[in-house]
């Protein structure tokens, strides 16, 4: 056992608990925290996968940008405060189904995963996955998905703006 | 150019339908008239060029001088391959002669006669419209270009026996006129759709060809075209039993029955047998049927012209029955003497209903009673003395109908009748007494117009119709006068000159019994009609002399119940079956069919909306479900193709 | 390391975990959290595959997958906000006029 698998050992159950913990944690503002975790840890698997660059961004955007926007909104409207109320009796069924579904689901990929496995090729050598060549990457061949991006991030700064103006 | 110049008979008539279409409005009924009039006239002096042209090419090569192919195509479907091609052989010559010599006239007449009514300019672009349609039908080369022609006449016929459609009498005639053609033509779609199946091409060249070519292969389907093909005569031509159209046709302007209803338009059947000759002649069984329905077609229609009151009815069953005359030449095989009869009669029949045109013109113009019918015969009596020119061309188209020589139709009815005595005993036997018929109810109609004294008030101040009226009159009547000289038995001028185009023809010495037999026939029927109608109608209301043959008259007055008979049969039947279908079938089965389907969708709705809980969550279970269904089906159908 | 095909399978766990979060969570912003972890799993397993091709454009995609993140998560909180301000709650199942 590798010093490397023992790491995505550690690093996969915290991932896996923080994601557990999340799912079940009454108040919203712990579950922020939680998925900030999870995202920490998946941040560590990435540089196990040889994507410095990625892991960074992970970071900083996600963990980061995103989750602080999400705790912005969680302290707004007081999502936490509401407490349990029962189930409307069409959705009797919804949480054990979709548990057992979810199962099946991961099952079926797992079963995938491994037996197809052999299929795809060795692990390859390790490319050069700095910030030096995913820039050059993606001002080079991915230049006009990039530009597109750029126009989706205006749209959505436009919309959220928009969406979130009070009406006089 | 020579192609323009080839086809510009059917163009000129054209020209003056757009004309008076998009300009009638803003010409004054002069200009629109003889508008109209001179263009079928140049319509006639092409023909006659043309004609000239092709009598000066030899006679062998007639057949084939005047076949033109425009090259345009116009069907173009699988081994259908129609293009737009004309033909003028000397049939088609004489026809063309015919229909715009006639028609010009009766444009001319039609100016006069329409005088002062609304639509004035209307009228005159559906004649010329006539003339072109009528063109393009004798002139077609395929029996496609034919039948179109032959629809255009029918709907112009539609139009103008509706003409004067305020009064709902005169639409009905239109629409009975047209429901009963398109009887007739839809088997004429069904011969023409039969003959390209046979032969595999529409053209006359080939379909005759093809018929020469197939013998005895081709015998079985050349008797159901003939068949089907004689159908549609018997609707366009007024034949036993599509014939009842023709006398409520009679609604229309007058000019309108002389030039469609009994000069052009009703000959097309006629024709048309004549161009498919060919055919015809390999379909003896139908030859025999044609012939038959053609006598009987004379016999019962002169039969129903006895006792007629109204002026034009007569004549209509008159027509009727000269197309009897006709179609019966044509199944004989005698198809020289059916054109000759047809020329004849264009010429006498034309100039009888634009005299009767005349007659109704002066009464109803002079007289300011409208309640009475000038139409009716009762109200007439003594017109000889105030309309002296039109008594005598009416006397002169009226001897020549009933066969009195010299005039034109003493000459074509002894060729029809002879052929008759020489090949089929029980069809000459049936012209003969038509031909009694037709002297008997001429003399009738004479006698009850312009003898005995006036029995009304517009009767005595009748007065001449004007010049332009009259001038066409007396060609007309010269024509019917010199006609005969056409084919003079002995000399045979128009048998030899169709020759080539129908039937081999030779010309015969006049066989003065039988010609001697029928003046006797001519002149005793004037002459009985003379004795029995000398005194008879004192006054307007008394009865006719020959109701006192109860039955037998009644038979004549009703045109042997025909009318009743198809209204309580057909139109009933009709109405029954509609009914049946609307109620039972269409509101009972198609409609249920309908309304359940409605019904089906309303309650799986119905039933379906459950599932529409209207919780995100819930539908995002749903695609949950399809997901893992599809994984399970692809992981499944993966394993089975590994 | 010489496979990674234990990513792919975090990768499965965590969506599915982040699926049952979307199914069975009744606030909107938990369901909103639940789906930024789904969206993470895909990630992972890009990121995976791009190590065993060896090569950039796996990155590349999740790049882009985050920036399509970020703008997501901007409108949808908008969003949540205003239907917020509007009826006074977070929780979906409040949300149902549209039922049939």
């Amino acid at each position: 056992m590798s010093a490397d698998f023992l790491l995505f050992l550690i690093v996969g159950f915290v991932a896996i608990a923080a994601a557990t913990a999340m799912l079940f944690s009454r108040s919203a503002l712990y579950a922020a925290l939680f998925l900030i975790t999870n995202f920490g840890a998946v941040a560590v698997l990435y540089l196990l996968l040889n994507a410095p660059f990625l892991a960074m961004v992970q970071i900083s955007v996600y963990a980061g940008a995103i989750m602080v926007r999400f705790l912005f909104v969680i302290m707004l409207v007081g999502a936490e405060r509401r407490g349990r109320e029962p189930e409307a009796p069409t959705l009797r069924w919804q949480r054990p189904l979709a548990i057992v579904l979810a199962i099946v689901l991961v099952v079926q990929a797992a079963y995938v995963f491994i037996t197809r496995a052999a299929a795809g090729p060795a692990p390859a050598e390790t490319v050069d996955a700095g910030p030096l060549s995913i820039g050059k990457t993606l001002i080079g061949s991915y230049l006009l998905p990039f530009e597109v991006i750029a126009i989706v991030l205006l749209a959505a700064m436009v919309g959220a703006v928009v969406l979130t103006r009070e009406r006089s | 150019m020579n192609q323009l110049l080839f086809i510009s008979p059917i163009l000129f008539p054209l020209l003056g339908v757009l004309i008076n279409t998009m300009l009638g409005r803003r010409m004054s009924e002069k200009a629109i008239g003889w508008l109209a009039a001179w263009m079928v006239i140049a319509s006639f002096a092409i023909s006659l060029v043309l004609f000239a042209q092709l009598s000066a090419a030899p006679a062998e090569a007639r057949l084939t001088w005047g076949a033109i192919d425009l090259g345009i195509p116009w069907i173009q479907a699988g081994a259908l391959n129609v293009s737009f091609g004309f033909l003028i052989d000397p049939l088609s010559a004489t026809m063309m002669l015919v229909v715009s010599g006639v028609g010009a006239l009766i444009h001319i007449y039609s100016i006069g006669y329409m005088h002062g009514d609304p639509r004035f300019a209307r009228f005159f672009v559906y004649l010329n419209l006539f003339v072109a349609s009528m063109m393009l039908l004798v002139m077609a080369d395929s029996f496609l270009l034919l039948f179109v022609g032959w629809e255009l006449v029918g709907l112009c016929s539609y139009l103008l026996i509706g003409f004067w459609f305020k009064n709902l009498k005169n639409a009905e005639a239109g629409r009975k006129a047209f429901v009963v053609n398109r009887i007739g033509d839809a088997a004429f779609i069904l011969g023409i759709l039969l003959t390209f199946v046979t032969f595999g091409s529409l053209t006359f060249r080939d379909v005759f060809a093809g018929v020469e070519r197939g013998g005895e292969s081709v015998q079985a389907a050349v008797a159901a075209i003939t068949l089907l093909l004689f159908i549609g005569a018997t609707g366009k031509s007024a034949q036993i039993p599509l014939h009842v159209w023709l006398p409520d046709a009679m609604a229309g302007p007058t000019p309108v029955s002389a030039l469609i209803h009994a000069a052009t338009m009703v000959t097309a059947g006629i024709y048309m047998m004549a161009r498919n000759h060919v055919l015809f002649e390999a379909a003896p069984s139908t030859q025999a049927l044609v012939a038959i329905v053609g006598a009987l077609t004379a016999l019962t229609a002169g039969y129903s012209a006895l006792t007629q009151f109204d002026i034009k009815r007569v004549l209509a069953y008159s027509t009727i029955s000269q197309l009897g005359f006709m179609v019966a030449a044509a199944g004989l095989g005698a198809y020289v003497a059916a054109m000759f009869h047809l020329v004849t009669h264009a010429f006498f029949k034309a100039l009888l209903f634009l005299a009767a045109g005349s007659v109704i013109h002066a009464l109803e113009h002079h007289g300011h009673h409208h309640a009475v019918d000038p139409q009716d015969m009762r109200n007439m009596g003594g017109l000889r003395a105030k309309l002296p020119l039109t008594f005598a061309v009416f006397a002169i188209g009226g001897l020549a109908l009933a066969g009195v020589p010299p005039l034109a139709g003493f000459f074509s009815k002894d060729e029809i009748v002879l052929d008759a005595l020489k090949h089929n005993p029980l069809v000459f036997i049936l012209l003969t007494v038509a031909a009694i018929f037709t002297a008997f109810y001429v003399g009738r109609q004479l006698m009850m117009v312009f003898f005995g004294r006036p029995r009304s008030e517009m009767a005595e101040q009748a007065h001449e119709s004007p010049a332009v009226m009259t001038a066409p009159l007396l060609a007309l009547a010269a024509l019917t006068i010199v006609g005969g000289a056409l084919n003079l038995p002995g000399v045979g001028t128009l048998g030899y000159w169709l020759a080539p185009a129908v039937d081999e023809f030779k010309t015969h010495p006049l066989d003065v019994g039988l010609a001697g037999a029928f003046t006797l026939i001519a002149l005793g029927g004037l002459a009985g009609a003379g004795l029995i109608y000398r005194h008879a109608f004192a006054a307007p209301d008394q009865a006719d002399p020959l109701s006192r043959l109860g039955l037998l008259y009644r038979l004549s007055l009703n045109a042997w119940y025909l009318d009743r008979l198809y209204q309580a049969v057909v139109v009933k039947g009709f109405y029954t079956l509609s009914s049946f279908l609307a109620s039972v079938l269409d509101l009972g089965g198609i409609d249920g069919l309908v309304n359940g389907a409605g019904r089906l969708a309303r309650s799986a709705g119905e039933w379906l909306r459950g599932a529409q809980t209207g919780f995100v969550r819930s539908y995002g279970l749903l695609m949950l479900i399809g997901v893992v269904v599809l994984v399970t089906y692809f992981l499944v159908a993966g394993a089975n193709v590994r | 390391m010489d496979t990674v095909t234990p990513f792919v399978l975090l990768s499965a766990i965590l969506f599915a975990l982040g699926l049952t979060g979307v199914l069975v969570r009744r606030n909107a912003l938990m369901i909103f959290m639940s789906i930024e972890l789904m969206l993470n799993s895909a990630n992972l397993a890009f990121v995976a595959f791009a190590r065993q091709w060896g090569r950039l454009d796996g990155q590349m995609f999740v790049f882009f997958i985050m920036t399509v993140a970020a703008a997501e998560v901007a409108v949808g909180l908008a969003l949540i906000v205003t239907i917020f301000r509007a009826r006074r709650s977070t929780n979906v199942d409040d949300l149902a006029q549209l039922k049939g």
